[in-house]
């Protein structure tokens, strides 16, 4: 039992900080901009897939550098190039906007890669067990995904509370008005956040690809999920986001490795239920299948109860 | 004043600007627009009549095509009630045209088993589940417009999606269920075995789904929701409660989308969990947004295009879904007001002399984009089958050309193609803006000089 609650733990911290470096940026970007970046989860999808063409070529540590600066440029163009031109349209169009780009990302990389995943392996670099607990070796690369995401907290943090430029993102999330009109570049602010934000979706792919499978749909499987923690973490906060993130990430891993249902539960007190029951199905669901719905039933909450988010400023 | 009538008052003060038909010039009684409307829908009705035995159209693939799209239609009318009429963007709207395609596959489960109801009123049954559901999940979701409210569809979505998978008793999760369409009281003599008696069954559906539709937009309360998506702010100010408004909207955009979602069991015989997926609330928002946003006949326009490329289209192509979101994006950066804005826009200027100018511009303009456009589409063929298709080989066939992708001509031949194509159109384009701004310029000092 200890034994299984250490490693959920542990998978579950290592998933929740994958998130966690993904939904950063869009929450960012997503208070600042009022857009909601659909394709935020293909620049993820993107860092894998680069990082996997790039590691064939120049090993994976460069790659660890280079896709996600790479991916941040990708970002970039697309604020400065597209985004802004849709600016004009209101919400809707930038919203549509981001939603057409996440569908045609997802049809480039199958025109690239093709449709079938790609054998993005755990580089030979970093595999390697990094301690044993109960009897089972504990991989390195999750070690790295830990410090890595860790590390990007810690520097965000850093430079969001220390530098000028964090300074004026921090009033931009709150008085946007007030900032252009002191005669700061707020359009040039925006290319940066998206920029940045692109790149650390970027690095998440780069060490989240081989975790996950790397495939065409993946990006369309994981963005509905950081939604999910952006809301719930509160729009704008990076804490919130880390908190949510972890929340999610342990919560899943948790409801994976438990095997009970609602009638098992139950059963003590003396209920018992027929199989004929129209109630019978609904009842003999087990916790490990309901899972994926988990995530979403805490939006829909979240929503409709606390629009603010755990640890948010203001309103979604 | 009777609530009626504030409420009419009330929005069309409130959408004024945007009620063309009574703009100031041009007035049109009452009366020759009822009567314009009424000879549309007779005029709607006998084409629905006559496309299957059209030519081309008169197969068994033909009738299934149109059957697909009488469906899309229903579908993105609904859909456009939401979005368009009151301005609630959806990303999970295929919920009620799903689970209204249970409640109908399961309605003929049960006239298979011997209840004794006529097939053709099984499409209500979706109605009515699209109805239920809606008036569940609407209580909750419309309490917010905007950003939040495109989260909580997004979340319900993905939430009765992943439900569906897990509850197999209901949905049959990814395989599905089945029911026959043929087994029960034969009314009139209908067993529709032939797709012919199904097409019929669908367009009746979506002539008198379109029709309410339609109405139920030039009610007080259709008002109201034009009302409330221009400027919520005023239509409290008036007295109307804009969640109720959002609500009663969701609701009936809810029961429409199941009814669709019922026309789907009728058609296919089996419903799947991906009926209520994110790829088909993904799809209905591309046909609302690719016909044209707010407009009735657009909605239409658009489910009819993407429906026929979804079905011809991958006949040519594989890398016909690249093409949509080309398409897609395409829209969403030069046209926002979709195809039915690119027609609406020429209607001013139809009767000025410089329009014809325009149309030479346009000539003009299409050959280097045509040319880019062949380039364009060459080399995405040739990436695409190489890499989705790396067992057949570099030997390719385009439009009866052969080429082998193995020798660098094909690719130079394309960009060649692109390149020279995108600057010609850059050159030709000017000319079309000019003529463009003669043509408006006309067109506002009074039409014809």
């Amino acid at each position: 039992m200890l034994e299984l609650v250490t490693f959920s733990l542990l998978n579950g911290v290592v998933y929740g900080l994958l998130l966690f470096m993904l939904s950063s940026g869009l929450t960012l970007i997503w208070s600042m901009m009022g857009v909601l970046n659909f394709a935020h989860a293909s620049m993820f999808m993107l860092g894998a897939y680069f990082s996997y063409q790039l590691g064939l070529a120049i090993g994976f540590w460069p790659a660890l550098v280079i896709a996600p600066l790479l991916v941040g440029a990708v970002g970039a163009a697309v604020e400065r190039f597209g985004l802004r031109h849709v600016h004009r349209q209101g919400h809707v169009g930038e919203i549509l906007f981001t939603f057409g780009l996440a569908y045609l990302i997802a049809e480039v990389v199958i025109m690239v890669w093709g449709r079938n995943p790609i054998e993005n392996r755990v580089p030979a670099a970093i595999d390697f067990p990094a301690f044993a607990l109960f009897g089972t070796s504990y991989p390195f690369y999750k070690v790295l995904m830990m410090a890595i995401s860790v590390g990007m907290f810690v520097f965000l943090w850093l430079a969001f509370k220390r530098t000028r430029i964090g300074l004026v993102i921090q009033a931009e999330l709150t008085h946007p008005q007030m900032v252009s009109a002191l005669g700061h570049d707020v359009p040039r602010v925006f290319v940066l956040v998206f920029a940045v934000g692109s790149a650390l979706a970027a690095m998440a792919g780069v060490i989240g690809g081989f975790a996950l499978l790397t495939e065409p749909n993946m990006a369309a499987a994981l963005g509905p999920i950081v939604f999910v923690v952006v809301v719930v973490g509160g729009l704008g906060s990076i804490p919130g986001a880390l908190v949510a993130s972890m929340l999610i990430g342990i919560v899943q891993t948790f409801a994976v490795a438990l095997d009970y249902s609602l009638l098992d539960l139950l059963r003590p007190l003396g209920v018992s239920m027929a199989r004929s029951s129209p109630l019978y199905e609904l009842c003999s669901i087990k916790v490990a299948q309901a899972a994926p719905i988990l995530p979403y039933l805490l939006l829909v909450l979240m929503l409709i109860l606390r629009p603010k988010g755990l640890m948010g400023t203001r309103e979604t | 004043m009777s609530i009626r009538e504030r409420a009419r008052s009330a929005g069309a003060q409130i959408t004024q600007g945007r009620n063309t038909r009574s703009a100031p010039g041009r007035p049109v009684s009452a009366d020759a627009g009822a009567v314009r409307t009424y000879r549309s829908w007779i005029a709607a009705g006998v084409l629905l009549l006559v496309l299957p035995h059209v030519p081309g159209l008169d197969s068994s693939f033909g009738r299934s095509m149109l059957s697909q799209m009488g469906i899309a239609a229903v579908f993105a009318l609904s859909y456009n009630l939401l979005l368009g009429q009151t301005g609630l963007l959806s990303f999970g709207h295929a919920v009620y045209f799903g689970l209204g395609a249970y409640a109908a596959i399961h309605l003929m489960r049960a006239i298979n088993g011997g209840l004794p109801l006529p097939m053709p009123l099984v499409p209500l049954a979706g109605a009515a589940g699209g109805l239920a559901v809606g008036l569940v999940f609407g209580a909750v979701t419309t309490r917010r417009a905007g950003v939040v409210f495109a989260l909580i569809s997004l979340g319900v979505g993905e939430l009765v999606f992943a439900a569906m998978r897990m509850l197999q008793g209901f949905s049959g999760g990814e395989e599905g269920i089945t029911a026959n369409r043929g087994r029960g009281p034969h009314v009139f003599g209908l067993d529709f075995a032939s797709q012919l008696q199904v097409y019929y069954l669908i367009a009746f559906w979506t002539l008198v789904a379109a029709a309410l539709m339609h109405f139920f937009m030039r009610t007080p309360v259709g008002r109201m929701c034009n009302a409330v998506r221009d400027n919520p702010e005023r239509a409290e100010f008036v007295g109307y409660s804009a969640q109720r408004v959002r609500f009663t909207a969701f609701a009936v955009a809810a029961a429409f989308a199941g009814l669709a979602g019922g026309l789907h069991a009728v058609n296919y015989e089996i419903v799947a969990a991906e009926a209520v997926g994110a790829a088909r609330s993904g799809t209905v928002l591309l046909m609302v947004y690719i016909g044209g946003v707010s407009n009735f006949v657009g909605a239409i326009l658009g489910a009819v295009t993407i429906t026929w490329l979804q079905v011809s289209l991958s006949d040519y192509t594989a890398a016909w879904q690249l093409y949509l979101g080309i398409f897609f994006m395409a829209i969403v950066l030069f046209a926002p007001g979709g195809l039915a804005g690119l027609v609406l826009m020429h209607a001013p200027i139809l009767r000025t002399a410089a329009f014809r100018g325009l149309l030479r511009a346009y000539g003009i303009a299409l050959f280097p984009a045509l040319l880019m456009l062949a380039g364009a589409v060459m080399l995405l063929e040739i990436n695409y089958r190489l890499s989705t298709q790396p067992e057949a080989g570099t030997r390719i066939t385009l439009l009866r050309v052969a080429m082998d992708a193995a020798t660098p001509w094909p690719w130079l031949a394309a960009a060649l193609m692109l390149v020279a194509g995108f600057l010609a159109f850059r050159r030709a384009w000017p000319g079309v803006a000019a003529a463009w701004q003669r043509a408006t310029e006309q067109a506002a000092a009074g039409g014809v000089p």
